[in-house]
């Protein structure tokens, strides 16, 4: 594929970038990169690894997401409350429930979008707040916390295999087979071509509508198996988790270099993009910035990065591409 | 002065008449106090009610009628006072659902002679006789220090994990945990960091991580809010250091079970409703029977909670937050 090839010194420099963020943060808090602490920085951050996959298929069809954390939310709430309801539930049962829940969610998105037409961002800015909405309502407006569920349930994210925790096996788990989708499978190169140019992919026989269905499902399953990691790893489930997360998914996504125009993006960018705000996010609570200037001070070196990575982007031959390919919108 | 005993006399004397010849005046001798609270169905306000009642039967010619609407709305509420109106009742305490929009109702309740006094929500000065506010800033500020610093001993550093850097309420209270700070008994005693969770969940667990880096000899952790208690409870938890780090603060006991029985928190503090429930019934019946005005300045009897004086802007506050530790938080932790 042309558009993976054209990403690799992209991917370098915000590698370069994310190097030299090390090594500012370790100026002034040398705790910060203790092999201990680093573990620990990726594995706060495997959520976000995992959402940003999924948001970057989604991303590279010319759709967007914004239900994921909503999805999130409600998928660890009814996990929650069915490891309330029957705490002997065993946890292959638990993560098969989480992620259909996902699925029914995505596939609610898929549909509306794929079926009906419905442009994504619109779709899904109103599935957000049913999700949200659907939270409160089975749970009464409770809030459920780590005394309501179980102990293998809050054990899980925790517990350790090969010396990693669980939680971050999962996330590298997820990374792999997004890798083999992607790169490996028709579906994932199919993502590419319809993004891409949707027009032409419609002529090589690529079916849009089945297609971007099962990318947002893809999206909805990955939500929800992060929904039920979540709670337990946070040991609290109620209608305000991860709100507002879907914005630090899909600015993860804008960080690694994958287009919101579609057809551009590569798992390593992804990856690295939520790696960026992981280290972030993580640094400077560390860092002892007055809490006054985080958010100014998070919000100017995202901007930094995109406008320093955004330099090897340039290029003069998409833009002649670009104006039929709009035409033929899905 | 109407005395107690006199009325007594009097209700016996009626009883005696026999119910047909006199029923309105042997009514007039029990008073009837509404406990009008947010919405029906709310734990904290059954605990409320509960603690209503208990006041009721210590006072003796006290009837509580435990109401309020099925949704926390003002529509809803307005339309419960306006049939407790029609029912003549001698007094009610409210937790308004808005503090404006319940005035006017309850000023028509006053100009019937209903004592209007509001609890746990307050209504504006102009729709009630005064407000019971479950504690004041002075109180919790300085209770959330004596918490913590009798978990550790009077020694070492502590940090608070707040809310929003914005909230009111949160600034208020961290002021006045500065304040107490500065007594001699806390000399040893360290304030290293304040931080910000924003009450959502992976933000503080995250704050309340970065603490623990940050600050090696941290040995304990105020957080004054709810969302924020549970995530730094958690971290310790997480991190393996309960026994090392302590987390206080205000939190809610159905939330704070686990962090109590895994030893990451010692004590923590919140109003308690049967205290709040039966200050109120027993402020109400005062002033129904005429035993004080409840205006600014006067002083009210509260059996087994002291006397409280009513200040200049026509509130009361309650007492200190309410403690919970291992010994009675499984018993709080079924009721709110």
């Amino acid at each position: 594929m042309k558009a993976l090839g054209q990403n690799v010194p992209r991917e370098a420099m915000l590698a370069a970038i994310i190097v030299v963020l090390l090594g500012l943060i370790g100026l002034r808090a040398p705790v910060f990169l203790s092999p201990g602490n680093l573990l620990g920085v990726l594995t706060d951050t495997s959520f976000l690894f995992m959402l940003a996959l999924a948001q970057m298929a989604v991303i590279l069809t010319r759709g967007i997401d914004l239900s994921v954390a909503a999805n999130l939310a409600l998928s660890g709430m009814i996990v929650t409350l069915a490891d309330r309801a029957h705490p002997g539930l065993s946890l292959p049962v638990l993560f098969a429930l989480a992620a259909l829940s996902g699925l029914i969610l995505g596939a609610f998105n898929g549909a509306l979008i794929a079926f009906v037409e419905i442009p994504p961002i619109v779709v899904t800015l109103g599935t957000l707040s049913i999700y949200r909405g659907l939270i409160f309502v089975i749970a009464g407006g409770q809030w459920l916390t780590s005394n309501d569920m179980s102990r293998s349930f809050l054990a899980f994210p925790r517990d350790t295999l090969l010396g990693l925790p669980n939680l971050l096996v999962v996330a590298l788990v997820v990374s792999v087979l997004f890798w083999l989708l992607l790169n490996h499978t028709s579906f994932g190169r199919n993502l590419y071509a319809i993004g891409g140019n949707p027009v032409a992919a419609r002529y090589c026989g690529i079916s849009l509508t089945r297609q971007i269905f099962a990318v947002y499902i893809l999206s909805g399953v990955i939500s929800g198996l992060c929904g039920l990691l979540w709670v337990s790893r946070y040991g609290i489930a109620y209608s305000g988790i991860a709100q507002g997360y879907e914005l630090t998914v899909i600015a993860a996504c804008v960080i690694g270099g994958v287009s919101i125009a579609g057809g551009i993006g590569s798992i390593v960018g992804a990856l690295l993009g939520a790696l960026f705000l992981g280290i972030i996010v993580n640094a400077l609570p560390v860092m002892q910035v007055s809490p006054f200037w985080q958010v100014l001070v998070s919000g100017v070196i995202i901007l930094l990065a995109v406008v320093l990575n955004a330099r090897s982007e340039h290029r003069a031959g998409r833009l002649i591409l670009k104006t039929p390919a709009r035409e033929g919108t899905p | 002065m109407f005395s107690r005993r006199h009325l007594l006399q009097v209700g016996g004397a009626a009883a005696l008449v026999s119910s047909t010849s006199l029923p309105s005046l042997a009514a007039g001798k029990e008073l009837r106090i509404a406990l009008v609270v947010k919405a029906l169905g709310i734990g904290f306000f059954d605990a409320c009610h509960e603690g209503g009642e208990q006041a009721a039967k210590q006072l003796g010619n006290v009837k509580v009628i435990y109401t309020g609407p099925t949704k926390t709305t003002a529509e809803e509420q307005i339309a419960v006072i306006e049939s407790l109106i029609a029912q003549k009742v001698d007094a009610m305490a409210i937790s308004a659902n808005d503090t404006n929009a319940l005035v006017p109702v309850c000023k028509k309740a006053m100009a019937r002679g209903i004592k209007v006094i509001s609890f746990d929500s307050g209504i504006a000065p102009a729709g009630r006789i005064l407000q019971i506010n479950p504690s004041n800033n002075t109180l919790i500020g300085a209770k959330c220090v004596q918490m913590i610093a009798k978990t550790l001993n009077y020694q070492g550093e502590i940090a608070i994990l707040s809310a929003t850097a914005q909230a009111t309420n949160q600034n208020i209270w961290i002021g006045k945990m500065k304040e107490e700070l500065k007594k001699p008994a806390y000399a040893k005693m360290k304030l290293v960091a304040t931080v910000y969770g924003d009450d959502v969940a992976d933000k503080s667990y995250r704050e309340m991580q970065g603490l623990i880096k940050a600050h090696p000899n941290l040995k304990g952790v105020i957080a004054p809010t709810t969302v924020g208690i549970v995530a730094a409870a958690k971290a310790v938890v997480d991190a393996k250091l309960t026994g090392k780090i302590f987390v206080s603060g205000l939190g809610l006991p159905s939330e704070m079970k686990a962090a109590v029985a895994s030893g990451a928190t010692d004590t923590f503090a919140i109003w308690n409703p049967i205290d709040l429930g039966y200050t109120a019934i027993m402020v109400a019946a005062q002033i129904a029977e005429g035993k004080t005005t409840g205006k600014p300045g006067s002083v009210l009897h509260c059996g087994r909670m002291g006397d409280l004086k009513v200040t200049p802007n026509a509130t009361v506050a309650m007492a200190n937050p309410y403690t919970f530790d291992k010994s009675n938080i499984d018993k709080f932790a079924k009721i709110f």
